[in-house]
C-alpha cells in the first residue's frame, strides 16, 4: 500500500487501470452520446423530429446496432441514465449491445449546473448528493466508467480563482467517490469556446484550470492512473477574429497538457465543443502529429462531431438506418485515424460535416 | 491490454526527445506569447529551456559542488584537514581539473558564493575552468533554512530578499543556473500542510525571480531520510510535497520548461527495518515523479542524500530502467555520492591531487552510464564507495 490511509487496494487500482487503458487502447475513442433530454431536444429539432422517448431510443438503437468492427475505432460509449435503461427492438437492454461488442459502458454522472452567487455568470456542477450509492448501483447495471462535466467560461473576469477552485473540487470529490466503486471517473473541466479572445488566452486559461484539477485530484487521494481527461483542445474564441492552423491548435494545446497532465494520466480524450465533425478530425490529427513529448493517449470522446453528419442522414425515417450508420461508422474510423495522427485532409467534405456545431454558451 | 506499465516509446529516447523539442521550438517560436501578463519573452523562455537540456543532455548529470562553509567544515574534518579558505579551494581545484573526459558526464556544476570567485593556481577563475569545458556554472543562493514557529521543528528557507539584484550579477560573473534547497521532513505529525505549503511558495517565488533574470532554477523539495518509516510512506510524502509544488510554480507563472527539478529519491528511512531492492526504489520513485511532475519538466537531477556513492549510482541506474514511461531525463546532482572517495584520496595532501581528481572521474563517469541506464555494478561495495554517508538530520 503506498499510502496511510490507502483509498483503494492493489486489487481496486487494477480494475480501475484496465478499464482506463481498454477505453484508450490505440486507435480507440469514445462515443459520448450522454446528451440530457434537453439537449436532445435540440439535436432533434435540427432534423425536425419530436424529442419523445421512443426517437430518442430509436436514434441511439441505430448508432449502437453498427457493425461490431465499430469496436476498432470506438472504445466506450458515454450513456444517459434513460439510455442504460432502453433496449433494443429484440428487447436486449442497450449496455449489452454495446459490451457484446467489447466496448466499454459509461454514464453520465453529473446533474446539471448551479450557479455561484457574488460571481459574473460562473456556475458549478451538482450531483455529489447519494453519488455512492449511484455508482454502486450503475455498476451492477453494466457500467464501469463515469463521467462528469465542469464549465468554465472565458471573460474580462472569468475565470474567477472561485470558480476554478470550486469545479476542481467537486471535480475530485466525484472522481474519488467514482474510484471507490470501480468507475472510472472521466475528469471533464470544460473551458467554452465562446467569446473573441485569442488561442493565447484559452492557452493560459486551459494551464490555470488543468493545474487547479490536478493538485484538487492529488488533495483527493485520487489513483490518476485510474482517470481520463477530457478537455477542451485549446482553440480561439469562437469570435476571435484571427483563424489558427491545426497546427497552431495543436501545439497550444499539447504545450498546455504537458505542462500540467502527469505522465501517470493513460489517456486525454477531447470534447469537440461546437467545432464541426471535420475540424475536430483534423485538429486531433495535428495533435497527434505535434513534436512535443506525448506520454498520454490523445484521442476523442465526441458528441457532436460523432453524430452530425448521422442524425441529418436519419431525419427521423427508420429506412434511413443504413446511411445514418454509414455516416457514423465513417466518422469514427476517420477519428479513430486521427487519433493515431494518421487522418490526412481529405478533398471532399460533406456539408454536415463541416457545418459549426457552436451553439452560444452551450451548456449541454 | 490490461497493464498500466508500458515501455518507453521511441520518442521519449534522450536524443529523439532533444530533436522533438528543437522541432517543438521552431513551431512555439512562431506562436506568440500564452499569457494575459507574459512573465518571460519567447527568447528569454528559449534561453531558459537552452540552458536546461543542455545540463541534462543524455549522459550527463550536475556536480554539486556548493557545499557552505559549514558543511565543508564536516567534510574537512573527516579526513582530518583544515577547513581554511585555501583548502576548500585547493579541494575544489581538484574537481574542476578533470580531464576532458568529464565533458561526457558533467553538465552542470553548481557553485557555493566564495568559490565562484576563487582561482586556481595558475590564476584561471574556477568559472572559466568550468566553462572552458562547455559546462554549465550554477549558483548555490539560498540562504539557509529558518524554524516554521508552532510546528514540530519544521523549516523554510530564507534568501529571497535582494534576490533579483543577486541573480543579475551572478549571471553576469559565469552563472547561467541557481539551486535553491528546501527540507522536509517525515514523522508522525510531519510534514504539515504549512511546511509543504509554504516551502512550495518560497521555492515557486525563487524560481519565478531566476527566470526574470535569465538564470535557470533548480528546484529542490528534499524530504530527509532520517526516520524509521517504510518506502510507502516516503513515497505518499513525496507525492503530496510535489503535486504542491507544482501547483505552486503554475500559480506564480514559472515557465516549467526552463526548470530542473532535484528531488529525493524514493526510499525507506534510514532506520526502517525493511530492505528493499534498487528495482523497488525505483519502480517507487518513478512512481510518485508520474503522478506529480508535468512532461514538461526536462530532467530531474536527484539528490544522493547520504547514499554512498555505490547506492546512489546503483540506484540511478536502475530508475533509467524502470519499465514506467518516463517523459524527462532522469540523472543526477550528487554532492556527496560524487566526492567521497576523492576527498578520501585527497587527505590534504598536494601529492595525491592526481589521484584524488581520478577517484572524483571514475564516480563521473559511473553516474552517466547510470544516467543512461547502462551501469553495471561494480560488485565492489567496499572503501569509500560502499560507505554510507548518511550524517543524522543532515542541514547542509
Amino acid at each position: 500500500m503506498t499510502h496511510q490511509f490507502p483509498a483503494l487496494t492493489p486489487e481496486q487500482k487494477k480494475a480501475l487501470s484496465d478499464i482506463a487503458q481498454q477505453i484508450v487502447a490505440p486507435g480507440k475513442g469514445i462515443l459520448a452520446a450522454d446528451e440530457s433530454v434537453g439537449t436532445m431536444g435540440n439535436r432533434l429539432q435540427r432534423i425536425k423530429v419530436e424529442n419523445t422517448e421512443e426517437n430518442r431510443r430509436a436514434f441511439r438503437e441505430i448508432l449502437f446496432s453498427s457493425d461490431a468492427s465499430i469496436n476498432q475505432s470506438i472504445g466506450g460509449v458515454i450513456f444517459f441514465h434513460e439510455t442504460l435503461y432502453q433496449k433494443d427492438s429484440s428487447g436486449k437492454p442497450f449496455p449489452d449491445v454495446i459490451k457484446d461488442k467489447g466496448i466499454v459502458v459509461g454514464i453520465k454522472l453529473d446533474k446539471g449546473t448551479a450557479p455561484l452567487a457574488g460571481t459574473n455568470g460562473e456556475i458549478t456542477i451538482q450531483g455529489l448528493d447519494g453519488l455512492a450509492e449511484r455508482c454502486a448501483q450503475y455498476k451492477k447495471d453494466g457500467a464501469d466508467f463515469g463521467k462528469w462535466r465542469a464549465v468554465l467560461k472565458i471573460t474580462d473576469t472569468t475565470p474567477s480563482t472561485l470558480a476554478i477552485q470550486e469545479n476542481a473540487n467537486t471535480l475530485a470529490r466525484y472522481a474519488s467517490i467514482c474510484q471507490q466503486h470501480g468507475l472510472v471517473p472521466i475528469v471533464e473541466p470544460e473551458v467554452l469556446p465562446d467569446g473573441d479572445h485569442d488561442l493565447q488566452r484559452c492557452q493560459y486559461v486551459t494551464e490555470k484550470v488543468l493545474a487547479a484539477v490536478y493538485k484538487a485530484l492529488n488533495d483527493h487521494h485520487v489513483y490518476l492512473e485510474g482517470t481520463l481527461l477530457k478537455p477542451n483542445m485549446v482553440t480561439a474564441g469562437h469570435s476571435c477574429p484571427k483563424k489558427y492552423t491545426p497546427q497552431e491548435v495543436a501545439m497550444a494545446t499539447v504545450t498546455a497538457l504537458h505542462r500540467t497532465v502527469p505522465a501517470a494520466v493513460p489517456g486525454i480524450c477531447f470534447l469537440s465543443g461546437g467545432q464541426s465533425e471535420e475540424e475536430a478530425s483534423l485538429n486531433l490529427s495535428a495533435i497527434n502529429q505535434c513534436p512535443l513529448p506525448k506520454p498520454w493517449k490523445l484521442t476523442f470522446s465526441y458528441g457532436r462531431a460523432l453524430q452530425a453528419s448521422a442524425l441529418a442522414a436519419w431525419a427521423g425515417k427508420p429506412e434511413n438506418k443504413k446511411a445514418t450508420q454509414e455516416a457514423f461508422c465513417k466518422r469514427a474510423q476517420i477519428n479513430g485515424l486521427a487519433s493515431k495522427g494518421q487522418y490526412i485532409v481529405s478533398g471532399k467534405s460533406d456539408a454536415a460535416a463541416k457545418q459549426s456545431l457552436f451553439t452560444a454558451s452551450y451548456t449541454y | 491490454m490490461g497493464s498500466a506499465f508500458c515501455l518507453r516509446d521511441n520518442s521519449e529516447k534522450p536524443l529523439a526527445r532533444w530533436l522533438l523539442i528543437e522541432a517543438g521550438w521552431r513551431l512555439q517560436l512562431s506562436v506568440t506569447m500564452t499569457h494575459q501578463y507574459p512573465a518571460l519573452s519567447a527568447e528569454q523562455k528559449k534561453e531558459l529551456s537552452d540552458i536546461a537540456l543542455r545540463i541534462v543532455a543524455p549522459g550527463k548529470g550536475i556536480l554539486a559542488a556548493d557545499e557552505s562553509v559549514g558543511s565543508m567544515a564536516k567534510r574537512l574534518n573527516q579526513i582530518g584537514v583544515e577547513n581554511t579558505e585555501e583548502n576548500r579551494r585547493l579541494y575544489r581545484q581538484i574537481l574542476f581539473s578533470a580531464d576532458n573526459r568529464v565533458k561526457k558526464c558533467i553538465g552542470g556544476v553548481i557553485f557555493f558564493h566564495e568559490t565562484m570567485y576563487q582561482q586556481g593556481d595558475d590564476g584561471t577563475p574556477f568559472v572559466r575552468m568550468i566553462k572552458d569545458k562547455g559546462i554549465v556554472v550554477g549558483i548555490k543562493v539560498d540562504k539557509g533554512v529558518v524554524p516554521l514557529a508552532g510546528t514540530d521543528g519544521e523549516t523554510t528557507t530564507q534568501g529571497l530578499d535582494g534576490l533579483s539584484e543577486r541573480c543579475a550579477q551572478y549571471k553576469k560573473d559565469g552563472a547561467d543556473f541557481a539551486k535553491w534547497r528546501c527540507v522536509l521532513k517525515i514523522s508522525e505529525n510531519t510534514p504539515s500542510a504549512l511546511a509543504i505549503m509554504e516551502n512550495a511558495n518560497v521555492l515557486a517565488r525563487y524560481a519565478s525571480i531566476c527566470q526574470q533574470n535569465g538564470i535557470m532554477p533548480i528546484v529542490e523539495p528534499e524530504i530527509l531520510p532520517d526516520g524509521d518509516h517504510d518506502l510507502k510512506r516516503c513515497q505518499y510524502v513525496t507525492e503530496k510535497v510535489l503535486a504542491a509544488v507544482y501547483k505552486a510554480l503554475s500559480d506564480h507563472h514559472v515557465y516549467l520548461e526552463g526548470t530542473l527539478l532535484k528531488p529525493n529519491m524514493v526510499t525507506p528511512g534510514h532506520a526502517c527495518p525493511t530492505k528493499y531492492s534498487a528495482e523497488e526504489i525505483a519502480m517507487a520513485t518513478v512512481t510518485a515523479l508520474r503522478r506529480t511532475v508535468p512532461p514538461a519538466v526536462p530532467g530531474v537531477t536527484f539528490l544522493s542524500g547520504g547514499q554512498s556513492e555505490e547506492e546512489a549510482s546503483i540506484n540511478l541506474n536502475a530508475i533509467n530502467n524502470c519499465p514506467l514511461a518516463r517523459p524527462w531525463a532522469l540523472t543526477f546532482s550528487y554532492g556527496r555520492a560524487l566526492q567521497a572517495s576523492a576527498l578520501n584520496a585527497w587527505r590534504g595532501q598536494r601529492e595525491n591531487e592526481s589521484s584524488a581528481t581520478e577517484a572524483f572521474m571514475k564516480r563521473a563517469e559511473v553516474n552517466s552510464l547510470a544516467a543512461l541506464g547502462k551501469y553495471e555494478g561494480s560488485g565492489d561495495d567496499s572503501g569509500a564507495a560502499g560507505q554510507s554517508l548518511y550524517v543524522a538530520n543532515h542541514a547542509y
